[in-house]
C-alpha cells in the first residue's frame, strides 16, 4: 500500500546522479519524503519534525560517493537515527531486595493489558521467578475471569475479589507476601487518559502498592494520539517502560518512536502474537526498519518461519548455497510458500523487488502449469534438467498439458536462476553466525543492491 | 508463465533462506528457540489447553444492572469530543487570528489534520483543493478558508445511508449483524450496547458468542446478554466460531427472535488463516435461516493509518457494510475514517462517545466535523 522509503528515494536520487554533494534543496526534497514516511507510519507530527531536523544536520553536505547508492546512504542515516531514538537506554529488570517486585500495568481500553499481564507473568516465570497476578480490572465484564483463565494456562495464581480496585491491589500485595511470591503483576482497567476520575484511581492504586515498575501498554496500531496518552499516563504514574502490543500486525508502529521520544522511557517488551509466549524484549533496529517501511520483510520472515518446515528449508538453503538446488526442492518449497497466502500479496511486501515483479498480476492458479511441468518430469530429470532432450521434452509437454516451448523456457530460466542463486547464496549466507542480519537495513541494502541486478540479467520479458 | 516461474523461485528461495538464517540466529540468541510450527491452511487457532476447565462465575461487581430501560439522552459530539478537539482548536484559532492566508496558515492546517489521524494523502488532497481556490481568489480570508475546509470534510463523508439495516421478513428468519475487527477495538462491548438499545426499541435479540478464542470473551458477552435481557448462545472455548454462530442463528429462528448479534474473535487482518476463518464465518452465517443484513467493522478511534489496511482486508474477507468507530470520547480524533469512507466507500454507522449504553450513537458527519472545528 505504501511505497517504501527507498522507492521514494529512488525517484529523487535519479535526478542527483553525478552530483558530488547534496545541495540544500536536494536535502529539503529528501527530508520531505522522510517526513511523509514517518507520518504514514503514525509517528507523531511534532516528533517527526524534530527527527527530520536531526537528520537534516547529518544529511547536509553529505558527500555522494560514486560507489555507494546515495539513497542507501541517506536511508542509513535515517535508520541509524531511528534506531538511536528507539534504543538508547534499555530496561533491565532488577528485582526488589525485599520481594515481591511489584509491577503495575496501565493503558487505554483494548490496548492489551490483561493479555500482556499474563505474558509478562510467563516471562518472569521463564526467568525463574514466581509471579502472582492480580486482577484489579473490575470495570470490564469478565476481565478478571479472562485473567484467571490465562493464569491457569500459564500456571500462575491469580488473586482478585469484589470491591474496589485500590483495595484489591493492596490485598493482592499482601497475598503475594503471604504466599511468598516474588513478583506481583497488577492488571488494571483500561482508562482514557482524559478521564480524570479514572486517572486519579490508578494513581491511588499506584500509591497503595508502590510499584517497582509501571508499564504502559500501547497498541502498535495507535495513531497520533499515542503521544498525548503516554504523556498523560507518565505524568500520573511515572512510567518505567512501555509494552508494545499487537506488533504482529502490519502497522508500521510509529507510535513506539513517538512515545519513546516524548517520555524518554524505553520500550521494554513487544507482544508479537496471540500465543502467551509470543512476547519478547524489544528490538530497536527491527522497529526502525519497520517504521521506514522496510519492516514488512521481517513480518514475512516470521510468517515464513511458521509456514516453512524448518528442516526442509534448511536443507534447501544448504543445497542452494552449494548450487545443488533442484526442481524437486523448488516444488517442495513452493508448496510451503502457498501456505503463506496469495503470492501477489507476498510479492508486494517484499522490499527490493523490481517494479515489474511488484506490480505483476499473479494469480495463484498461474502456479499450476509450473507444478504440472515439474510433476511430469522423472526424478532424474528434476535433479538434472540438462538431460532433458527432445523426446523427454515431448513427453513432459504431453504429460503436463503444456508445450515444448514452455518447457524449454522453464528449464532455461531455472538454470539461470540457479546461477543467480549461487552468486547470492554466499553473500546472503556468508555472514552466518555474525550478529548482523542480512535483512537489517545494511544487509537489506546489500540484498536490494544485488537483487535488481540479478533480476536484470534475467530474460524477463521473454515469452 | 515463464516470468512467474522466475518470481516464484526468487520468492521461494529468499523466504526459505531468510527463514533459515533468522531461525538460526534466534536459535543462537535464545536458549529456548521457538520451533517453527507448520500451520495447516485455514487452521482454527486453538487456545492453549486449560488445566482446569471449570469456570467459576465471578460476580461482576462494578456493574450497573439496568433491568428497566434507561432513557436515552443522546450525547452531543461536541460535549463528548470536547477534550479531543482542544488540541485542534488552538490551531484553528491561530489560523483565524491571522489577517490573511499565509504559509503558516497552511502549515497549521496541515498539522491539525495530520494530528487528527486524517493521514498524509487525504490531508494533501484537502489542502491542495483549497490552495487552488485561494489562488483563484475564490477564498480570500481565513474564516472563509476554514469554512471551506469544513465543508470539504463533510463532503467527503457523504455516504447516503448510515442507518442500520433491519429488514422485515419471515418470523423465523432473523436478521444477523456480524461484528468483526482487530483485537481490543471493543467488539463485545459494542454488541452489548447495540443489543441493549435494540431491546429498548422492543426487539428480541440473541447474542452469539463467536469469540471462542479469547479467554472469558463468552462470559463478557453473557454479562451483556443478561443486562440487556437478550438470549445467549455460546460454544466451548476453542470451538468453531462458524458453528457457534450458525447455532445461534438457528436457535433464534426456532424461537422467532428478530435479531442475532454475532461476536467474533479479534484478529489482525494480516493473519491469513484467521481471515480465512472469518470468511467462513461470514459464509456459514448466510447459509441457514438467517439473513446477514449488517457486517460491522469495529475500529478504535485511536487507530492510526493502519486503520485503512484493516478496513480493506476485513471488507475483502467479509463484505463489510459499515463501520463502528469506538472510543471517540478519548483524546483521539478518528481521522482515519476519511480515508476509509472515501477509499473504500464504507459508511461509518455508529460512534462510541462514552461508556454507557446510550453513548453509542448514530454517526453524524456534520456534527462530527463541527465538533472538531468549534471553539
Amino acid at each position: 500500500m505504501f511505497d517504501t522509503l527507498s522507492d521514494r528515494f529512488d525517484g529523487i536520487f535519479k535526478k542527483l546522479r553525478g552530483k558530488g554533494r547534496l545541495t540544500d534543496s536536494d536535502v529539503d526534497e529528501v527530508l520531505r519524503e522522510i517526513r511523509t514516511a514517518l507520518l504514514e507510519a503514525d509517528v507523531n507530527v511534532a516528533v517527526a519534525r524534530t527527527v527530520v531536523e536531526r537528520i537534516r544536520e547529518q544529511a547536509v553536505g553529505l558527500k555522494l560517493s560514486q560507489a555507494l547508492d546515495p539513497s542507501q546512504q541517506v536511508i542509513k542515516i535515517v535508520s541509524n537515527e531511528l534506531t538511536n531514538i528507539l534504543g538508547g537506554q534499555t530496561l533491565k529488570i532488577t528485582y526488589a531486595g525485599r520481594p515481591p517486585t511489584v509491577v503495575l500495568m496501565a493503558g487505554l481500553q483494548g490496548s492489551g493489558k490483561t493479555t500482556n499481564s499474563a505474558k509478562l507473568a510467563k516471562w518472569f516465570k521463564s526467568q525463574g521467578r514466581q509471579p502472582l497476578l492480580v486482577g484489579a480490572d473490575l470495570q470490564r465484564p469478565a476481565a478478571v475471569e479472562q485473567l484467571r483463565v490465562l493464569g491457569r494456562q500459564i500456571d500462575v495464581p491469580v488473586f482478585s475479589e469484589a470491591g474496589d480496585p485500590v483495595t484489591v491491589a493492596a490485598r493482592g500485595l499482601a497475598e503475594a507476601r503471604r504466599l511468598g511470591r516474588d513478583v506481583l503483576i497488577v492488571d488494571t482497567a483500561g482508562r482514557l487518559a482524559i478521564d480524570s476520575d479514572m486517572m486519579a484511581q490508578v494513581r491511588q492504586i499506584s500509591e497503595a502498592i508502590e510499584p517497582h515498575y509501571t508499564f504502559l501498554v500501547i497498541d502498535a496500531m495507535t495513531g497520533q494520539d499515542a503521544v498525548g496518552v503516554a504523556e498523560a499516563f507518565h505524568e500520573t504514574l511515572a512510567i518505567d517502560g512501555v509494552i508494545l502490543s499487537k506488533l504482529d500486525g502490519d502497522a508500521r508502529g510509529g507510535a513506539a518512536l513517538s512515545v519513546k521520544e516524548v517520555i524518554g522511557r524505553p520500550i521494554a517488551f513487544a507482544s508479537t502474537g496471540e500465543k502467551l509466549d509470543a512476547f519478547e524484549q524489544f528490538h530497536p533496529d527491527r522497529m526502525a526498519s519497520r517504521i521506514l517501511g522496510m519492516g514488512d520483510v521481517l513480518t514475512l520472515i516470521e510468517q515464513a518461519e511458521k509456514a516453512f518446515e524448518k528442516d526442509s528449508a534448511t536443507e534447501a538453503a544448504q543445497r542452494l548455497m552449494d548450487g545443488e538446488f533442484t526442481l524437486d526442492d523448488f516444488l517442495d518449497q513452493m508448496q510451503q510458500l502457498k501456505k503463506m497466502g496469495p503470492l501477489s500479496g507476498l510479492l508486494g511486501m517484499m522490499p527490493g523487488m523490481p517494479k515489474e515483479l511488484k506490480n505483476a498480476k499473479i494469480d495463484d492458479d498461474d502456479l499450476k502449469p509450473v507444478e504440472a511441468i515439474i510433476r511430469s518430469m522423472t526424478p532424474a530429470e528434476r535433479r538434472k534438467p540438462e538431460i532433458i532432450n527432445g523426446s523427454r521434452r515431448n513427453r513432459i509437454a504431453v504429460g503436463s498439458g503444456t508445450s515444448v516451448g514452455e518447457i524449454n523456457r522453464l528449464v532455461k530460466q531455472f538454470s539461470e536462476m540457479q546461477k543467480m542463486m549461487k552468486r547470492m547464496g554466499p553473500m546472503t549466507m556468508g555472514k552466518k553466525g555474525k550478529k548482523k542480519m542480512p535483512m537489517m537495513p545494511g544487509g537489506l541494502g546489500a540484498l536490494k543492491g544485488q537483487m535488481p541486478g540479478a533480476f536484470g540479467d534475467m530474460p524477463f520479458n521473454q515469452r | 508463465m515463464p516470468s512467474i516461474f522466475l518470481v516464484l523461485i526468487a520468492v521461494v528461495v529468499i523466504f526459505g533462506v531468510a527463514a533459515v538464517v533468522v531461525g538460526r540466529q534466534r536459535a543462537k540468541a535464545v536458549a529456548a528457540a521457538p520451533v517453527a510450527t507448520p500451520i495447516a491452511p485455514a487452521a482454527t487457532r486453538s487456545p492453549e489447553p486449560i488445566a482446569a476447565a471449570e469456570v467459576e462465575a465471578e460476580p461482576d461487581t462494578d456493574v450497573e444492572v439496568d433491568g428497566e430501560p434507561e432513557s436515552f439522552e443522546r450525547p452531543r459530539f461536541r460535549d463528548r469530543m470536547a477534550k479531543s478537539r482542544a488540541a485542534l482548536v488552538g490551531v484553528f484559532s491561530g489560523v483565524r487570528g491571522r489577517a490573511g492566508i499565509t504559509n503558516e496558515t497552511w502549515d497549521d492546517l496541515e498539522e491539525a489534520l495530520l494530528r487528527a489521524d486524517v493521514g498524509v494523502r487525504v490531508t494533501d488532497e484537502l489542502l491542495n483543493g483549497l490552495r487552488a481556490r485561494v489562488k483563484a481568489k475564490e477564498l480570500t480570508d481565513p474564516d472563509a478558508l476554514l469554512d471551506a475546509l469544513q465543508a470539504d470534510m463533510i463532503g467527503r463523508l457523504s455516504a447516503s445511508d448510515r442507518a442500520l439495516r433491519l429488514e422485515p421478513g419471515e418470523a423465523d428468519s432473523p436478521n444477523v449483524w456480524l461484528f468483526v475487527g482487530v483485537n481490543g477495538v471493543g467488539k463485545t462491548t459494542t454488541i452489548g450496547k447495540v443489543g441493549a438499545q435494540q431491546r429498548q426499541l422492543g426487539r428480541t435479540v440473541l447474542m452469539a458468542a463467536g469469540d471462542t478464542f479469547r479467554a472469558a470473551a463468552a462470559e463478557q458477552l453473557a454479562t451483556w446478554a443478561q443486562r440487556s435481557g437478550s438470549e445467549l448462545v455460546r460454544g466451548n472455548e476453542g470451538s468453531d466460531p462458524s458453528a457457534v454462530i450458525f447455532d445461534g442463528i438457528e436457535s433464534a429462528s426456532a424461537r422467532k427472535i428478530e435479531l442475532v448479534l454475532a461476536d467474533t474473535a479479534g484478529r489482525l487482518h494480516n493473519k491469513t488463516n484467521l481471515m480465512e476463518e472469518l470468511r467462513k464465518v461470514r459464509r456459514v452465517a448466510g447459509k441457514g435461516r438467517g439473513r446477514v443484513t449488517e457486517v460491522l467493522l469495529v475500529i478504535d478511534a485511536t487507530t492510526g493509518q493502519n486503520g485503512l489496511a484493516q478496513a480493506r482486508q476485513f471488507a475483502e474477507a467479509t463484505e463489510v457494510t459499515g463501520v463502528v468507530l469506538t472510543k471517540l470520547d478519548g483524546s483521539a480524533k478518528g481521522g482515519i475514517v476519511f480515508a476509509i469512507e472515501t477509499e473504500l466507500g464504507l459508511p461509518v454507522k455508529l460512534v462510541g462517545l462514552g461508556e454507557t449504553i446510550g453513548d453509542l450513537v448514530d454517526f453524524d458527519p456534520t456534527e462530527f466535523i463541527e465538533a472538531l472545528f468549534s471553539e
